[in-house]
């Protein structure tokens, strides 16, 4: 009869235990489909210079990020400085999508907070985006040196999140700055 | 009674709440049919609690256009349902397919069911092999 009692009580723990632990994701995060395949087809004018492209060729040779904004995105906003000083430390080349924006409010965002991309592509009808699966900007993939998606991340990166997900990542592993 | 009037005519004048979905029907009714179907079965990413029919978030939009593109060019339903889960992941279906990852989604239910079944037999059984209390209580 005892055994009954304390199975009962061992039962709620475990419900509390999975209840909470289930509070605590995001159900608005989603894993990428692409992670460790390879990543989707990417050709897009570059928003600066609409005869360069952002395309697969370039996320080939050595790691690299994609980073997907816009500039109706507070996110991106948010993430900004960090970027820039990513880009500073010249640690992994940076390329953006930049999603479903206006040209004009892309570039004057780029002159007034700073460029951190090598090339930006203009995704402005979106599709591209949809072919990556985003979903919400900003969205952060690690793109390996094959061309394979290690890691994305969705939401404003910060050092943490980059030092905690990213960095053991890189090529370098956790020696890398 | 002025008041009343004026009401009346705006009400008579107002124009019914317009659709989400305001792009041309397709001139195919059956491509229409199928289309409607689809945005009700697929899942709004941004906006996790709608279909992509009900929402007005622009990746829905997006993606109400890629599904007319993609049936003007002749796909099969299965096909643009493949395209969908191959970016976004089963997720997106309101009802996922039955395979490997999600079929614990599908059988839990009946597996419940059945282990509440099972329990509610053998509680039975011992109940019915305990002797009568004599004195009724």
């Amino acid at each position: 009869m005892m055994l009954r009692y304390i199975l009962l009580i061992a039962a709620f723990i475990g419900l509390m235990a999975v209840f909470s632990m289930g509070l605590q994701r995001d159900p608005g995060e989603l894993p990428s489909t692409y992670l460790d395949k390879q990543a989707p087809r990417v050709d897009l004018p570059a928003l600066k210079n609409p005869e360069e492209r952002l395309d697969n060729a370039r996320l080939r040779g050595q790691q690299s990020l994609v980073n997907v904004w816009a500039t109706w995105c507070v996110g991106c906003r948010e993430e900004h400085p960090f970027l820039m000083a990513l880009a500073a430390r010249d640690v992994i080349p940076i390329y953006g999508i930049n999603w479903r924006d206006q040209r004009d409010d892309a570039l004057r965002w780029l002159d007034q907070y700073g460029d951190p991309y090598v090339i930006s592509g203009f995704d402005g009808d979106g599709r591209t985006g949809i072919d990556w699966g985003v979903y919400g900007a900003p969205e952060t993939f690690l793109i390996d040196a094959d061309g394979t998606v290690l890691h994305k991340h969705l939401g404003p990166l910060t050092d943490a999140i980059w030092q905690r997900d990213f960095v053991p990542l890189l090529a370098g592993g956790a020696a890398a700055p | 009674m002025k008041k009343f009037v004026a009401i009346a005519n705006l009400l008579l004048l107002s124009v019914p709440a317009a659709a989400i979905d305001t792009d041309k029907a397709f001139e195919d009714p059956e491509l229409q049919a199928r289309y409607e179907h689809i945005i009700e079965e697929v899942r709004c990413l941004k906006c996790q609690n709608q279909s992509i029919r009900d929402s007005n978030a622009f990746l829905a939009a997006d993606l109400r256009r890629e599904i007319r593109r993609m049936l003007d060019d002749g796909m099969t339903d299965a096909e643009i349902y493949d395209f969908l889960v191959e970016r976004y992941g089963e997720f997106a279906l309101y009802r996922p397919r039955a395979s490997g990852k999600t079929l614990i989604l599908w059988l839990a239910p009946g597996l419940l069911l059945l282990a509440g079944l099972v329990t509610l037999v053998m509680v039975l059984r011992r109940r019915m092999a305990m002797p009568i209390d004599s004195d009724g209580s």
